[in-house]
């Protein structure tokens, strides 16, 4: 299930802009790593290279590789479709699909993959969703669009939906940036349960939640507009937050940054 | 098991909940201020030149929009009324149309309407699926550089004239369709759409030829709305589909199609009221007959406008004018239906967003 990733001399570009520079990074499993940084600095980018869905934009280009247990995902014999059924990704915005009720939101990347038992859709709906801390406030609606939740419990859905495919790794794109601090609460939870089943990278501006959620955190910096982003430092979330190795990283929690 | 981990939270987030209830005291405390100087400002008469002046034209033109409106509507019905006093058939039953002795006047509007509705009904099948499929090309599967220019070819097919298409369709496509009509009909002639038509098929003056080039006047209008409607697919929606390992035409179905039905679906609606009120094109393409539709596309006949544009000379007499200014109106009514009918499902689709 849980599987490791390792990043190795990743270089991202959108077009003709190199995004990302050499960035080498090891995700153990079973463990929150966080990505932290100033906007544009390409946290977010290496996150969706993780799944290849940072070659959905266009013009985007990808050189060096991302390991999955050993196994590139960026070999040429490997389906993107393929990679995404197995990386469970989680957005900004909570976007169940909003014709799609509760249920099959969260059953549709089973759908996806071809389950048509109409059982076993049910059991894992279930599952997920007790996995994402939802089965209780939404037990009685399955039925009823995904769209007339609350922010939190829609990403909690959303949530629901990437686990239910039993992903080897789960991604997370600042996935409290448009919650209340009550539903982040429920998030932050609820990743510290899912860490025992999954692989979890987090990128998020909020270094609290980075030291209160994760095992590891990776710091990404640039060195000016137009510049490509680069990985500063990755370290234990303890050592990076009480003494980190380079100026940079403590210029940047500390606050005293820019 | 879930329900301590829910009641958890408050006593959680019990100081943010301080801190949250602290940032408020201060903006509930400004808060009374500006409302008590917008209603200052809303008593007193200090209204700028400009503002009046322009809140006269905005307001001028609408009235006068629907004035116009009503005044037409008004001098239809004032000239219709007469003339469907005079008609000695029933106006909406009869499929006679005998005009021209002013004197004994028949004249009934049920041929038409079914030759307007099913060559457009006609046309709107067979553009409806041409168009999905071309928007959906456009927004889904062209590449950027090539969507632009495609899309603009597609709307310069709007700018058209009509009458350009009417003598394409009698001199170039008419001919090349008369061996697949006829084929048609020799082939499935036994149903009842496919049978022999009361005109010449040589001539190709038919519903057939008729639906054909309506189809192709309508396509640009169904594909550039459509397009506009799947563009706006929100990108939080597709990613979610791509991330879940959705191939291309699984993202469109699950979430560019459900997003876009309704547009797609009133799009086709605007198209069918272009259909239905073509004038020239189908003037010019269809062949007068003075036998009745026959439930056969390769029936010849008159649609409304067809009918209308073509007794021009008979409008000198104000009675024989008002049996047509009578068929215009009804053709009016069925058009503000279809529009009324697309509006409705566009409301509909508001809630989705």
């Amino acid at each position: 299930m849980a599987k490791r990733i390792d990043v190795k001399e990743l270089n991202l570009y959108y077009g003709k802009f190199h995004a990302v520079q050499e960035v080498s990074i090891a995700v153990p499993p079973r463990n929150v790593t966080a990505f932290i940084g100033p906007s544009g600095c390409g946290k977010s980018t290496v996150l969706r290279s993780l799944n290849r869905m940072h070659e959905v934009a266009p013009g985007a280009r990808v050189e060096g590789s991302v390991q999955l247990d050993g196994e590139d995902i960026y070999a040429s014999s490997v389906d993107p479709v393929q990679v995404r059924r197995t990386i469970g990704m989680v957005f900004q915005r909570p976007n169940p699909f909003p014709t799609m009720s509760i249920k099959d939101n969260v059953v549709a990347g089973l759908r996806l993959a071809g389950t048509k038992n109409k059982k076993q859709l049910d059991e894992v709906a279930e599952r997920s969703l007790r996995g994402a801390n939802l089965w209780n406030e939404v037990k009685d609606r399955l039925d009823r669009p995904g769209g007339g939740l609350s922010g939190g419990q829609q990403q909690r859905l959303c949530i629901a939906r990437a686990i239910a495919v039993q992903p080897d790794v789960l991604l997370m794109d600042e996935p409290c940036s448009a919650l209340d601090p009550i539903s982040t609460l429920a998030i932050e939870d609820l990743i510290t349960e899912l860490k025992k089943d999954f692989t979890i990278v987090i990128v998020t501006h909020n270094m609290q939640q980075a030291a209160r959620v994760s095992d590891q955190t990776a710091f990404f910096n640039l060195n000016g507009v137009g510049q490509p982003g680069r990985l500063i430092e990755v370290d234990d979330t303890e050592k990076i937050f009480s003494n980190p190795s380079q100026k940079a990283t403590e210029d940047y929690i500390s606050g005293r940054f820019g | 098991m879930k329900d301590p981990v829910v009641a958890e939270h408050p006593a959680d987030t019990g100081d943010t909940g301080v801190e949250r209830g602290a940032s408020a005291a201060p903006s509930a405390s400004e808060a009374p201020i500006p409302p008590t100087q917008e209603a200052a400002a809303a008593k007193a008469p200090h209204v700028r030149p400009g503002d009046r002046i322009f809140r006269g034209l905005a307001t001028g033109s609408g009235i006068f929009i629907v004035v116009l409106i009503g005044a037409i509507g008004l001098f239809l019905l004032l000239r219709a009324v007469p003339s469907l006093g005079l008609n000695n058939a029933n106006f909406l039953t009869s499929r006679e149309w005998s005009t021209g002795d002013v004197g004994n006047m028949r004249f009934g509007i049920l041929d038409l309407l079914l030759v307007t509705v099913v060559s457009s009904a006609v046309a709107l099948l067979i553009a409806m699926p041409i168009a999905l499929g071309i928007a959906l090309f456009l927004t889904q599967y062209a590449p950027r550089r090539l969507a632009r220019p495609f899309a603009y070819v597609i709307d310069l097919l709007a700018a058209v004239p009509s009458i350009i298409f009417g003598l394409w369709g009698l001199l170039v496509l008419g001919p090349q369709l008369t061996p697949i009509a006829e084929s048609l009909t020799s082939a499935l002639g036994f149903i009842p759409i496919f049978a022999q038509g009361n005109v010449s098929i040589a001539l190709s003056g038919t519903i057939f030829t008729a639906s054909i080039v309506l189809a192709v006047m309508i396509l640009p209008i169904i594909t550039a709305v459509s397009r506009e409607v799947f563009d706006r697919t929100p990108v939080t929606h597709v990613e979610g589909a791509i991330a879940l390992g959705a191939t291309k035409w699984e993202v469109v179905r699950t979430t560019v199609w459900p997003f876009g039905k309704a547009g797609y679906v009133s799009a086709s609606m605007l198209g069918l009221g272009r259909a239905l009120g073509e004038t020239i094109a189908l003037t010019i393409i269809l062949s007068a007959t003075a036998k009745t539709f026959g439930w056969s596309l390769f029936d010849g006949g008159a649609t409304f406008a067809s009918k209308i544009a073509l007794a021009a000379p008979e409008f000198n007499d104000p009675r024989s004018a008002g049996a047509y200014i009578a068929a215009g109106l009804v053709l009016f009514l069925l058009t503000f239906l279809v529009n009324a009918a697309a509006r409705a499902i566009v409301a509909g689709h508001k809630e989705y967003e």
